[in-house]
């Protein structure tokens, strides 16, 4: 393995990649508000045929933003322990 | 001439700070392995001047500018997760909301009125399923009977039938829904309002069921 290969990351590269992933948790947010909205007003109209799908896109999202957010903590943590 | 550091014959200076003895085995000053600060880790105050030349309360409490702003974001980051969980907890209150009104099944035959009582252009108020639900039976027409939910489906305002207007409106945003058919026609709502299916038995009038609709 390179000695270089798990050299922690500079602050500019963090910042980019911190960045990045900002802005993608954000679009899934507002996407997951978007699916919220949207099976609510489907159900009260009577239609439940989106429910469990829907929840379960909404708890894909989520478990996609789990693991950014884990990842970002762990950066820190390798940045601080090296 | 040779360096007297680099000759080993030189006399040792057995005094712990001196300079010949740095590096040796427990008499490196504890700077020595100290980790370097980087080029990124020194601190830039926000208007780029040195220092010694910004003000006394930044002196003194100085503060990693962009570490800070790095923090803020991190923590914007964890508020939006949290947000995201939030809106998977909604999905599965629909869920489980869901699976209590199939388990409640359709409610039972309800008397309204009887068909006397109730002239052509008139309505009668009632609660259907429960008292919780208030609806209104309009007569339309001498044999044409509607009911619907009266709650608004916009913020659940009640609405007010105008059989002159052939309309359901309601007061709080203005909307309004067909009389007939209870589709809305104009304002915010953008559901028709819940149906009540409406059953006969000789002269009386029953609800039946509730029809929810998305258009």
């Amino acid at each position: 393995m390179s000695p270089f290969a798990r050299r922690p990351f500079s602050r500019d590269q963090r910042t980019t990649i911190v960045y990045g992933m900002l802005v993608f948790v954000l679009i899934v947010v507002v996407l997951q508000l978007w699916l919220l909205a949207a099976t609510m007003n489907a159900w009260l109209g009577g239609d439940d045929s989106v429910v469990w799908p829907a929840a379960a896109a909404s708890a894909a999202c989520l478990a996609l933003n789990i693991g950014l957010f884990r990842y970002l903590v762990r950066m820190e943590r390798t940045r601080k322990g090296g | 001439m040779a360096d007297a550091r680099s000759d080993p014959r030189a006399p040792i200076d057995a005094a712990i700070n001196t300079p010949a003895r740095e590096g040796l085995t427990g008499t490196a000053p504890a700077s020595l392995y100290a980790p370097a600060v980087e080029r990124e880790q020194i601190t830039i105050a926000p208007d780029l001047t040195p220092a010694d030349v910004q003000p006394a309360w930044r002196q003194d409490f100085p503060i990693d500018w962009p570490q800070d702003q790095y923090v803020e974001r991190r923590d914007f980051m964890k508020f939006m997760v949290l947000t995201s969980a939030a809106f998977t907890l909604g999905q599965l209150w629909i869920g489980a909301q869901n699976w209590w009104r199939k388990r409640s099944g359709q409610p039972v035959m309800q008397r309204i009125a009887s068909i006397d009582d109730v002239a052509v252009g008139a309505t009668v108020s009632f609660t259907y399923p429960d008292e919780h639900e208030p609806c209104l039976l309009v007569r339309v027409t001498e044999s044409h009977f509607v009911a619907f939910n009266q709650k608004c489906t916009h913020l659940s305002c009640a609405v007010i039938p105008r059989p002159e207007e052939k309309s359901f409106f309601c007061p709080c945003h203005e909307g309004r829904f067909d009389l007939e058919t209870g589709a809305p026609t104009a304002g915010p709502p953008r559901r028709p309002l819940t149906r009540i299916a409406l059953g006969f038995r000789g002269r009386d009038i029953y609800a039946v069921g509730v029809e929810e609709r998305t258009t």
